[in-house]
């Protein structure tokens, strides 16, 4: 196709679908669901791009990604130079084109989807880091602006602080990312499972920033191994940001939900991302899937990836229960539509009651009560009632509880900082600023359980703040 | 890294460690455990602090091998380090002055006890321990237990050393004895545990345990590690681990502990098999 292709001949051209595993053997395996585009889908995907002058694709994209001229760039099939483009704002764009809701994001806003089908906004930019991956990183590091003399210490390594490093470095602070757990990525590598975000991913962009010089820490909880306070006074970090997420789960508060066979998503994803359940000879114990019937609680990204890879484990029939209707469903749209086509089934506007014991302790089912819709919560979501009457009994073997996360209570004792309550670290709306002076804060801990793209996108707003702080600090008293 | 200083066999499947961890020597306090990884393949297993020695910033742990990743870590040998070692993690004990406190210690519980019996006896209470054992080979710590106690019962099951008799029993004598006991303090198997707190309720004593549930991360993430305290779910990793016994359902957790037992030994049983074939194409 020549690259000056008329408009009305660019709209002729129909949305492309990244090929993907077929449904009835990815449920088998727990390789990547999407194969990415080929070069030619790519560029033709690329071609159906109009142009826009004003972006509106931009203004639905939380980092603001100029979205038109990277995908100019793939027409033109200067690869590199497309990557460069996405890179200047969004600096984890194999992983946002991989996980980000642009249905609700980017792709909403795209005026194609106005009459027909947006732009695979997110396939493009998938591709257009996945085939210059190698590229970029046999690319000299370039040219640091001389060191600041300045240290910034981050808590956690979800994309937040990973974002926040990267900026950071580039600003020439020296930079140390403080991690709990034994693996770098947050969410990225204990939550979302390797068939939607395969981890060399999140490993790859880790090592761009250690190649810029960012250090990284594992084992440390701050709070625990290290408080605040000997960060900034005994190790002299001049700044903080704390990214550290939002991971305590929620439980239901129903009777029963201390029966064997009932646990959080967290733990489900936490044995088998983290501590590698997937793949044979890993020693970390899970229940036996085979042949059995699984229940999901919960409609989000984490719901989704519990009944997805509980079928991979094995499931006979995984069911997803939630207690308002599909459209209030919070998970991505592919999710879902990756979830029925792999035989995921969906009862909606039901809620559970109790858990039933099998006489020993283990569940053996789940008491559900029908809904209905009420009026909009504050949320804006219509509210769900419970239709008197309408209880009804589902046989189970597995539960799983995926009803969001709360922010965890490791930070909450540390003098100088506020929470809501909520749990959430109170800051400055502009400043990203705690109120602890030089502490700032991003990501789900400021927001609750959100994308990776807002968390991403705090991160680089806290980095501009804490370079700005950073600069004050060496303006003379006065 | 988190070198192993010292490794020391003190009985059957039972090894005392020294670890160097001068960040977690220097925060620990009594009550408080770590989660380490052997191996870079090993599951997080969590173990109770003992001492800490600042100085020398080397952390004690007892560890009892009854599984793969403890077994690992059993194999591991002075010089090598553990693959990941995290904390200190948990709720420090409440420390107090309350008078007369008995530390009921089961098996290796024992070692999960001393910390908190130690900085007990320092506050100025009065500490009675009794250390249960099922024979003579499994008795451990007792020099230690001596110095940080004004009495300490050194029981067996089968007698074969010190007092003939289950720790709940001895706990019993002390009552009947007429002795004035205002705090208990029980580290053990959950079964041993919960008799504990049956007979304190009794008494009207109150009575702190500390809790070792099946945990993933033990940094309040998985939930894995819940119980219910007075009716309400409580994550044992950051709430705790020690508790009011007299609020723990201990059956629940029971069950929990016991729930992975069979895929662990099948687990187990494939990885022998495993190392079996190896040696059989090596030979
Ligand atoms: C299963 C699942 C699927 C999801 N799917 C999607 C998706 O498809 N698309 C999308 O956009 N979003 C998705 N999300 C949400 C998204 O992952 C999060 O919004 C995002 O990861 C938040 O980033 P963060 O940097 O704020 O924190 P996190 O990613 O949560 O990282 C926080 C890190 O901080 C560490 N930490 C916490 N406390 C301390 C401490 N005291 N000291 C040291 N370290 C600490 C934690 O161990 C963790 O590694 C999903 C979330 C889950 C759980
Ligand atoms: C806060 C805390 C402090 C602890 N302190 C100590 C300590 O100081 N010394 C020590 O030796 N152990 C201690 N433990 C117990 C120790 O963590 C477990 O024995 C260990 O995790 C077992 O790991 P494994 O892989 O070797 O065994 P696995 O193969 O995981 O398990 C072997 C068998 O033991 C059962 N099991 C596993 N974990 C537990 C547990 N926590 N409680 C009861 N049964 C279990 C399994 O169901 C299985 O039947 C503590 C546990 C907690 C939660
Ligand atoms: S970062 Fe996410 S929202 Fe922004 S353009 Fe990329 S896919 Fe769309
Ligand atoms: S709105 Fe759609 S068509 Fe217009 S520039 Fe953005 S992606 Fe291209
Ligand atoms: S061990 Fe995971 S929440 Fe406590």
């Amino acid at each position: 196709m020549p690259n000056d292709l008329p408009l009305k001949e660019r709209m002729q051209i129909a949305r492309h679908v990244m090929p993907a595993q077929d449904a009835q053997v990815r449920i088998t395996n727990f390789d990547e669901v999407n194969l990415g585009f080929t070069p030619e889908l790519a560029r033709e995907e690329a071609m159906r791009c109009l142009q826009c002058k004003d972006a509106p694709c931009s203004q639905g994209c939380p980092v603001h990604v100029h979205i038109p001229d990277f995908i100019n760039q793939i027409v033109e099939g200067d690869m590199l130079k497309a990557a460069d483009v996405l890179l200047q704002d969004n600096l984890l764009p194999a992983i946002c084109g991989r996980v980000c809701p642009q249905e609700k994001f980017c792709e909403s806003r795209c005026v194609l989807g106005k009459k027909g089908l947006p732009v695979a906004i997110g396939s493009l930019e998938r591709y257009t880091a996945d085939a210059t991956a190698n590229q970029r990183a046999a690319r000299p590091v370039g040219d640091l602006p001389p060191a600041t003399g300045r240290k910034v210490a981050l808590i956690g390594s979800g994309p937040a602080s990973l974002a926040c490093a990267g900026d950071l470095i580039r600003m020439g602070h020296a930079v140390t990312v403080f991690e709990a757990l034994h693996a770098f990525g947050g969410v990225l590598v204990y939550g979302i499972p390797e068939f939607r975000l395969p981890k060399r991913i999140v490993e790859y962009e880790v090592n761009v920033l250690r190649r810029l010089g960012v250090r990284f820490e594992k084992n440390v909880v701050i709070g625990m191994t290290l408080t605040l306070n000997e960060l900034m006074a005994d190790q002299g970090y001049d700044a903080v940001f704390i990214g550290a997420g939002a991971g305590l789960p929620h439980f239901l508060g129903v009777p029963g939900e201390e029966l064997i066979g009932i646990y959080s998503s967290n733990e489900l994803l936490t044995r088998v991302n983290l501590m590698k359940a997937y793949q044979s000879g890993a020693v970390t114990p899970i229940f036996s899937y085979q042949d059995k019937t699984v229940a999901v609680f919960g409609a989000g990204n984490t719901a989704l990836d519990s009944a997805r890879t509980a079928l991979r484990l094995g499931a006979k029939k995984v069911h997803i229960i939630y207690r308002r209707s599909e459209e209030e469903m919070p998970a991505r749209h592919e999710e879902v539509l990756h979830a029925k086509e792999e035989g995921v089934e969906f009862t909606f506007l039901a809620a559970p009651l109790e858990f039933i014991d099998n006489g020993q302790g283990w569940l053996k089912g789940v008491r559900l009560q029908r809904m209905q819709l009420g009026e909009p919560d504050q949320s804006g979501r219509r509210s769900p009632v419970p239709i008197e009457g309408s209880e009804f009994t589902m046989e189970l073997d597995l539960a799983v509880i995926a009803i969001g996360n709360s922010s965890n209570p490791l930070l909450r004792d540390t003098p100088g900082l506020q929470f809501t309550r909520r749990g959430t670290l109170e800051v400055g709306e502009n400043s990203l600023q705690t109120t602890k002076k030089g502490v700032f804060a991003g990501g789900d801990i400021v927001t609750g359980g959100a994308t990776v793209i807002s968390a991403m996108g705090a991160g680089r707003q806290a980095a501009q703040e804490i370079n700005r702080y950073l600069l004050e600090l060496n303006q003379p008293a006065g | 890294m988190f070198e192993i200083k010292t490794k020391t066999k003190i009985a059957p499947d039972i090894f005392r460690f020294e670890i160097y961890a001068p960040l977690i020597a220097k925060k620990f306090q009594a009550g408080q455990f770590i989660v380490l990884r052997p191996l870079e393949s090993s599951e997080r297993v969590p173990l109770t602090i003992m001492k800490a020695n600042r100085e020398a910033g080397t952390i004690t742990l007892i560890v009892k091998a009854i599984g793969l990743s403890t077994r690992q870590l059993a194999e591991l040998k002075e010089g090598d380090a553990v693959a990941d070692l995290l904390g200190p993690l948990g709720k420090p004990s409440e420390i107090g002055k309350f008078g007369t406190v008995v530390v009921v210690g089961g098996g290796v519980g024992t070692a999960v006890a001393f910390a908190v019996a130690q900085t007990l006896k320092e506050a100025g209470n009065r500490i009675i321990i009794i250390s249960g054992a099922r024979d003579q080979s499994f008795v451990i710590l007792e020099d230690d237990l001596r110095e940080i106690s004004d009495e300490l019962i050194m029981a067996t099951d089968d007698g074969s050393y010190g007092v003939k008799g289950f720790v709940t029993e001895l706990l019993k004598d002390l009552y009947r004895k007429g002795e004035q006991i205002d705090r208990v303090i029980a580290a053990g198997p959950l079964p041993m545990m919960k008799l504990i707190a049956d007979i304190t309720r009794e008494h009207g004593t109150p009575t702190i345990v500390s809790l070792n549930p099946i945990m993933v991360d033990g940094i309040g993430m998985c939930g894995g590690c819940r119980a219910l305290v007075n009716g309400k779910i409580v994550f044992v990793c950051v709430d705790g681990p020690e508790f009011d016994a007299h609020q723990v359902d201990f059956d629940s957790l029971m069950r929990r502990n016991n729930a992975y037992r069979d895929i662990e030994q099948e687990k187990e049983h494939a990885c022998k098999l495993d190392a079996q074939i190896e040696e059989m194409k090596r030979a």
